[in-house]
């Protein structure tokens, strides 16, 4: 399936937003949005995934 | 000094956490200062797993947090922001930006009072950041807000405080609310001088970050805070057109 992760066509085989977060390489303190909604972090496992989802995974950053 | 949703600042510094020369001087910058707020923002994560380091050291700085929404340009956009810094951060608070125009980077107060009503239904503390105008505060406080945070000058131009009369103006109106200048400010005295109007505390990034040595500005700007309101709090004479002798008159030699 083709999903859009950070901006980025990506091929992935993960069905839910928690195993792309695996799948990726996301262990640290992120958060979720898919088509630019919030989605909880204890909703990612049952969060499944369609294909051309818009999914964003974001951490702290320096800001003002 | 006035609580900011209950909670009592260590200090009236806020200190932006961007552009820094390392993230060694950003800690120091901090420690030196004794800045007791630091805002902080989201983005992408890369897959070096970048904003965990810095997650790291936020918390080793003991620091309160405040996330921004910055680059936000729609309520939506906001909203998703929001409630994504609520979840990393593990706060409520948000300093609500909504970015209404590219060059002056002036918030969109009609986006922003909108956002501000839903973040609030939402449970969130927000801090928005606004203009001077006094019916948009107005509306954000009607909206939930218990805090203002009008700009001196847009973000990053270090103009100082465009507006006195606005800003003076907002105070008088509002004597309870905890008001925040924030943007704009590009030296200690700017700093100072908001702090002299009875502001509450000040938020500034750039320059400090930006500064030749940031450290020692962190600390300058600490200084001209601690002053601004030391003044605030003595009751300042007004100035006058006319001299007026300090030095009493009275029996003076007459040696002309």
């Amino acid at each position: 399936m083709k999903i859009v992760l950070n901006g980025e066509v990506r091929e992935v085989a993960a069905s839910t937003l928690s195993a792309l977060l695996t799948e990726c390489g996301f262990t640290g303190r992120v958060a979720t949005a898919v088509n630019e909604d919030f989605v909880p972090a204890p909703l990612r496992d049952g969060h499944s995934l369609n294909d051309g989802d818009r999914v964003e995974v974001v951490a702290p950053m320096q800001g003002g | 000094m006035k609580r900011f949703y209950g909670t009592e600042l260590p200090n009236p510094l806020m200190l932006g956490t961007a552009q820094y020369p390392s993230p060694a001087i950003l800690e120091q910058a901090f420690r030196e200062s004794g800045a007791g707020v630091a805002t902080v923002s989201l983005r992408r994560e890369g897959a070096g797993g970048t904003g965990q380091a810095f997650w790291q050291m936020i918390q080793d700085l003991s620091v309160l947090i405040l996330p921004n929404t910055a680059g936000c340009h729609t309520v939506n956009e906001a909203i998703t922001t929001a409630h994504m810094a609520r979840e990393v951060f593990d706060t409520k608070w948000i300093k609500l930006e909504l970015i209404g125009h590219t060059d002056s980077l002036q918030p969109d107060v009609f986006q922003l009072v909108e956002a501000a009503r839903i973040l609030t239904e939402d449970g969130f503390q927000v801090f928005p950041y606004t203009t001077e105008d006094l019916i948009v505060a107005e509306r954000l406080l009607d909206a939930g807000c218990e805090v203002l945070m009008p700009w001196g000058a847009p973000i990053g131009s270090g103009r100082g405080l465009n507006n006195e009369y606005a800003l003076r103006a907002m105070r008088a109106e509002f004597p309870d609310v905890p008001l925040v200048v924030d943007a704009g400010i590009g030296l200690p005295s700017h700093a100072a001088h908001a702090m002299e109007l009875g502001y509450d505390a000040v938020l500034l990034n750039t320059a400090v970050a930006r500064a030749g040595d940031p450290v020692a500005m962190a600390r300058a700007m600490m200084s001209a805070i601690e002053a601004g309101k030391l003044a605030h709090d003595a009751d300042p004479i007004e100035a006058r057109d006319m001299a007026e002798a300090s030095t009493p008159v009275i029996g003076k030699a007459f040696l002309a």
